[in-house]
């Protein structure tokens, strides 16, 4: 092997050996808090990884699935340990257990996704029903509380092609939109928002060519491989749009944008070098354009509002929450309340499963309270879980800031303030 | 402890040496009583690589040794499997290294008994992805790790499970003679300040180096040839093969896992014996070992290190070698009433770690003619306490109880091998860590108070790993420090206790006090001064 070829085998992947033991991260962790039976991110992580170096049998993969792959932790701590990733990569290192079925069809979102839509109605409907639900619950263990995100009958997708597509071409500046299977699937209203205001801002609006799934989902399910795949796929067609044709991504989703910029190469070991500066959440870039006065919004004279603001776990890892909420309170007559940045419980696809209902509805109860006794007209969150799971846990309607951006737009005088120029 | 009886044979040294000999006298049925100046395993036992040597090592140079080495090994697996890992070990040749020379090692290791394998320079990287991977050479070798700390403490165990007594923290300070014939020790208890003495048929002097100064309270000359060897903790395992260079040995070529970590070792510097007391590691020796280590592995270049430490091999004076490297290993036995007509006195020195029980062996094969007792020696053939054979398993029969316990008592079973199963983990508060880095228990630690002599945090350290780890004793010193005060009902000295503890974890820090292990003692010190206002004159 020649030596500049040679890239070290060097076990302290994850930076795991800066920990200095100050435990801040299991002060910050919101599983330990609810769940005694998870030992925390410092020993699942660090700790745990030196024992596991000694011998993999150390590796405990009832205690590590417990971990919401939050990444609080890595907020918290003060030496750059990425301890989420350390968890993380442990599970796939040495993780022995096959996925249940039952997360082998979460963890599928373009799939089932695909399916549901064209059965809308019925799929809606049928796994609204509570003896299906009692029944998910004994045969899938995925608990009966949970209420499935509605699917669409017609996929976002099919609606651009049909209507959007077709006039993108008429603007000078493009962006393409990463609109993740939520948006495909269960709510394309907030991809016509998006579109709506990037129209209405100068930009053409295109898709990546075939999208897939982020895997954020594949990734906490298990199903590794899959989602290597998917992030490669995932990684050419971004890589045509901003390196070949020029044009940013942009998501209304915190956790698609968090998976594809940190979770590619720290997890799947997919290099995204080339396209994740330029792959961001639109909120970011939206402020970031008003911010270098490239751009200006108007918005509707009589818009009123009251709105707090919940930061996902992923948009406190980014640290991007601040573009949001500063965005948000550009809007005259929005009155902005910021929440305690806490995580919800749900974490994808976690909450949904029986195990760790408990879990998930425990770590989220502090936020429950604190939005109950928000006097608020809604909650804006970048997260579509995030909203799942308040909207399930408390009385709150929960809307994305590009939803409620687009609501309180006034698109004409917007527009006429470029098409002058 | 009956100051009056007579016993047949009294051992100095808590060292692998002394603790494997008071093993043998007493399953042969004699009456034993051990001591020891500090503690088991302070001295050259516990300060080595934890090298289960294949003899593969001296081969070339000293064949001798080597067969010694290679049949000892095979009988450690044997009975000292909760302190062995068999992991074997590779002999790389790198591109510096005279290639022809592994033919000659293959040889020599052959013709001692050792199964010396040359492998495929690929396979050992496919093997052992940590090695160097521009080696182009490789031998495989039963070389595996040894813990010295389980190793002495077990020794001792069985010693007094057949009626020996220990005392620890008991130094001599005169050897009793009766004319031409020793008769007993006179001891300093370090613990409560007073002289006593004990009297015995005959002394066993196995004090390693020390050996020299105990042969002059006698009245007799022993010549040591101080060697000091400084070596490298890492902070977690890095490879899971020993690797050795295959050349003559040298400086800083063997790289060993041990626990959770791994060491890179030795200097070999020649000292004069009145250092042997005041072991320090220079720059120039972490430099060396860095420098050398990266060649064995390179990612030990980007590892964090924990702490630096030196000992000094009980090699004896032989010839005029200027650094102690081509000295044999050789085990010497000394029967002074032969060799200086003072009867009742044996020195057993030289020797090394892995062969310990065959120098205890030959020690107790002179008392026993001396005692006229014939008895076959049996240690080669009987497990130490915690590696006997046994169908319970504790992984099998505590698994998941709930999970924060695996750790636990996966580790416990580490150290402790079936011996485990007397840790109490039935709640909880058994199974709530001290150590968050070694996964030490309170009920382990309460354990090793009540059944494995522990006088100090730095014994139960010994004992347990408690301190052992990444944080080294930030974390865990103070929660074990209120179990010992607890304990042994002394809290004012827990303070001093806790403070001799920090001391010590931060002499070994101290040489290699930078990046990480620099923030994470100063974080150490804020812990200690800042919260918990320990000071510098508790010390």
């Amino acid at each position: 092997m020649k030596k500049d070829t040679f890239e070290p085998y060097n076990i302290s992947d994850n930076d795991f050996e800066q920990c200095v033991k100050c435990t801040i991260c299991t002060v910050y962790c919101p599983v330990v808090l609810v769940n005694p039976d998870y030992p925390g991110p410092k020993q699942a992580g660090p700790d745990g990884e030196r024992l596991r170096l000694k011998n993999p049998d150390y590796f405990d993969e009832e205690a590590l699935k417990l971990c919401l792959n939050c990444k609080r932790c890595e907020v918290a701590c003060p030496s750059g340990v990425k301890i989420g990733d350390v968890i993380q990569a442990a599970r796939i290192k040495y993780g022995t257990k096959r996925p249940t079925l039952r997360d082998a069809i979460m963890a599928n979102t373009d799939l089932v996704g695909t399916m549901a839509s064209a059965f809308a109605p019925i799929v809606n409907t049928t796994v609204a029903l509570k003896p299906v639900r009692q029944i998910m619950d004994k045969v899938l263990k995925i608990d009966h509380h949970r209420i499935f995100p509605k699917y669409s009958g017609e996929k976002f997708e099919t609606w651009y092609r049909k209507h959007a597509a077709a006039k993108q071409d008429g603007f000078k500046k493009c962006v393409s939109y990463f609109h993740g299977c939520y948006v495909n699937y269960n709510f394309p209203q907030l991809g016509k928002d998006l579109i709506k205001i990037m129209n209405a801002a100068g930009y053409g609006v295109k898709l990546l060519e075939k999208e897939k799934c982020c895997g954020v989902a594949l990734i906490s399910n298990g199903l590794v491989k899959q989602a290597a795949r998917q992030a490669r796929h995932n990684v050419r067609a971004l890589q045509k749009s901003i390196v070949e044709n020029g044009h940013p991504v942009v998501s209304t989703s915190s956790t698609c944008t968090f998976t594809i910029r940190d979770e590619y190469p720290h997890l799947l070991g997919v290099n995204n070098e080339d396209v994740r500066e330029q792959t961001e959440l639109a909120t970011r870039f939206l402020f970031r354009l008003i911010d270098g006065e490239k751009l200006q919004l108007v918005f509707k004279k009589n818009y009123s509002a009251r709105v707090a603001y919940h930061t996902p776990c992923h948009m406190e890892k980014l640290g991007w929450s601040i573009y949001s909420t500063s965005l948000l309170q550009m809007i005259p007559g929005l009155e902005l309340m910021q929440l305690d940045s806490q995580c919800c419980g749900i974490a994808g696809t976690y909450g949904f499963k029986k195990e760790n209902y408990e879990t998930a509805q425990g770590v989220g109860q502090p936020l429950f309270t604190q939005i109950e006794e928000a006097d608020v007209d809604c909650i804006a969150t970048d997260c579509e879980t995030c909203k799942w799971q308040i909207e399930m846990s408390t009385t709150a309607k929960v809307k994305n800031p590009v939803a409620i951006l687009a609501d309180a737009l006034d698109i004409e005088a917007t527009q006429a303030l470029w098409q002058q120029q | 402890m009956n100051t009056s009886k007579d016993y047949d044979v009294i051992i100095i040294g808590g060292g692998a040496t002394g603790a494997g000999t008071a093993r043998d006298c007493a399953m042969r049925g004699l009456s034993v009583l051990l001591v020891e100046r500090h503690d088991l395993a302070t001295g050259a036992t516990g300060r080595n690589h934890g090298l289960l040597h294949s003899g593969a090592r001296y081969a070339v140079t000293d064949h001798e040794s080597a067969s010694e080495c290679i049949q000892e090994n095979m009988i450690l697996r044997r009975i000292a499997s909760h302190c062995v890992e068999e992991n074997d070990g590779l002999f790389i040749t790198l591109p510096d290294d005279d290639i022809a020379f592994q033919s000659l090692f293959i040889d020599s290791c052959q013709k001692a008994g050792i199964n010396a394998q040359a492998i495929d320079p690929d396979y050992a990287r496919l093997i052992e992805p940590s090695v160097n991977p521009e080696l182009i050479g490789a031998v495989k070798v039963p070389d595996g790790s040894v813990d010295p700390f389980r190793l002495a403490l077990s020794n001792v165990l069985d010693a007094k499970i057949h009626n020996a007594d220990l005392l620890t923290h008991h130094e001599v300070t005169g050897i009793i003679r009766k004319g031409d014939r020793v008769t007993g020790v006179e001891l300093y208890d370090h613990q409560t300040r007073a002289k006593v003495s004990y009297h015995g048929k005959i002394v066993v002097n196995a004090a390693g180096i020390w050996g020299q100064h105990l042969a002059g309270l006698a009245g007799v000359t022993v010549n040591m040839f101080p060697a000091k060897g400084s070596l490298l903790i890492f902070g977690h395992r890095v490879n899971t093969m020993i690797l050795n260079r295959c050349r003559k040995p040298a400086n800083a070529d063997i790289l060993v896992p041990g626990d959770t970590i791994c060491l890179i070792g030795t200097t070999s510097e020649r000292i004069p014996y009145d250092e042997i007391d005041n072991m320090y590691v220079s720059t120039e020796d972490v430099d060396v070992l860095i420098r050398e280590g990266m060649k064995l592995a390179p990612s030990l270049a980007t590892t964090r290190v924990l702490r630096a430490y030196a000992g000094v091999r009980p090699l004896v004076a032989a010839d005029d070698d200027p650094n102690g490297r081509n000295i044999s290993r050789g085990i010497v036995l000394l029967d002074h009433q032969e060799r200086d007509g003072l009867s009742g006195f044996i020195t057993i020195t030289g020797g090394k770690l892995m062969t310990y029980r065959l120098m205890a062996e030959w020690a107790t094969d002179l008392v026993c003619r001396k005692l006229a007792v014939e008895k076959q020696c049996e240690t080669a053939d009987n497990p130490l306490p915690g590696s006997e054979k046994n169908d319970f398993s504790v992984k099998s029969a505590t698994r998941k109880i709930y999970s924060g316990s695996r750790v636990v008592q996966m580790s416990a079973q580490d150290r402790h091998g079936t011996l485990a199963s007397n840790i109490a983990s039935s709640d909880m508060m058994d199974d709530a860590m001290v150590c968050e880095c070694e996964g030490v228990s309170i009920g382990e630690v309460n354990y090793a108070i009540k059944e494995l002599h522990v006088a100090n945090l730095i014994d139960l350290r010994r004992r347990t790993r408690v301190g052992m780890g990444t944080c080294q004793g930030e974390l865990c010193a103070c929660r074990a420090a209120g179990l010992l005060g607890e304990a042994l009902e002394e809290t004012v000295q827990a303070k001093d206790d806790l403070a001799n503890f920090l001391q010590e974890r931060w002499k070994g820090m101290y040489p290699i006090a930078w990046g990480e292990t620099l923030i994470e003692s100063q974080f150490t010190s804020w812990i200690y001064e800042g919260i918990y206002g320990l000071k510098p004159e508790n010390n």
